[in-house]
């Protein structure tokens, strides 16, 4: 069963969205669905490139007023 | 992922400034899935004393605390995480804090004075060079 976990970091700067991405990356099993909402422009450009550094798999970006969610996917194991 | 990419980092300094970029750099190489390791010597071994993570001066413009209070009323408005929670962060994502046994030899430090909970290994330089040599990212703050 995949958990959808969700990272509200709304209001929080650097480092902290990318720490508790990281935080939430841990706790999680393959499968699983992480959202990260934040309003940290540099956050926004940060955690996609994590993503990537880390191998897991962005889902998608979305931004409404200031507001972005990141949609992240842990790999299923091999 | 590269497995294994390392950082190390030498806390030298125990400026307010310097310790706070360290813990930063830190905790963002953690996040970024590396290993982490910051070895605290000299005037940085001062702020692992018990209630000292920020009390250190300012590195420049201290101005006799005046400076620091400043910078201070600054990070806060900006809302930037307290040292206190970014060295708990450190701790809880996997980071190493070395403690300099010889720096503590030095300046008459006891493991008591120290927050022995934060700390993961009390040693010397070959132990820093050994992690330095396997490290992808050296600094020296």
């Amino acid at each position: 069963m995949t958990k959808s976990n969700r990272v509200d970091v709304l209001g929080e700067t650097c480092p902290v969205p990318l720490v508790e991405t990281r935080k939430a990356v841990r706790k999680s099993s393959p499968g699983d669905i992480i959202e990260v909402i934040g309003n940290h422009p540099e956050s926004k450009e940060e955690i996609p490139m994590a993503v990537e550094e880390l191998g897991l798999e962005l889902l998608g970006i979305e931004e409404e007023g200031g507001q972005w969610k990141i949609r992240i996917k842990i790999p299923e194991e091999d | 992922m590269a497995e294994g990419d390392k950082a190390t980092l030498i806390v030298h300094s125990g400026d307010f400034d310097k310790v706070y970029s360290a813990l930063i750099i830190g905790t963002g190489a953690l996040s970024m899935g590396m290993e982490v390791s910051m070895y605290f010597t000299f005037w940085g071994l001062e702020r692992l004393k018990k209630n000292e993570l920020d009390k250190g001066p300012l590195s420049r413009m201290n101005f006799l605390g005046l400076g620091k209070w400043m910078m201070k009323k600054k990070l806060k408005k900006s809302n930037v995480r307290e040292m206190d929670k970014l060295l708990e962060d450190f701790n809880e994502l996997g980071g190493k804090i070395l403690a300099c046994d010889m720096t503590m030899e030095i300046m008459g430090v006891k493991k008591e004075d120290l927050r022995e909970e934060v700390i993961t290994d009390y040693c010397a330089v070959g132990t820093y060079i050994k992690e330095a040599k396997e490290s992808d990212v050296t600094l020296f703050i």
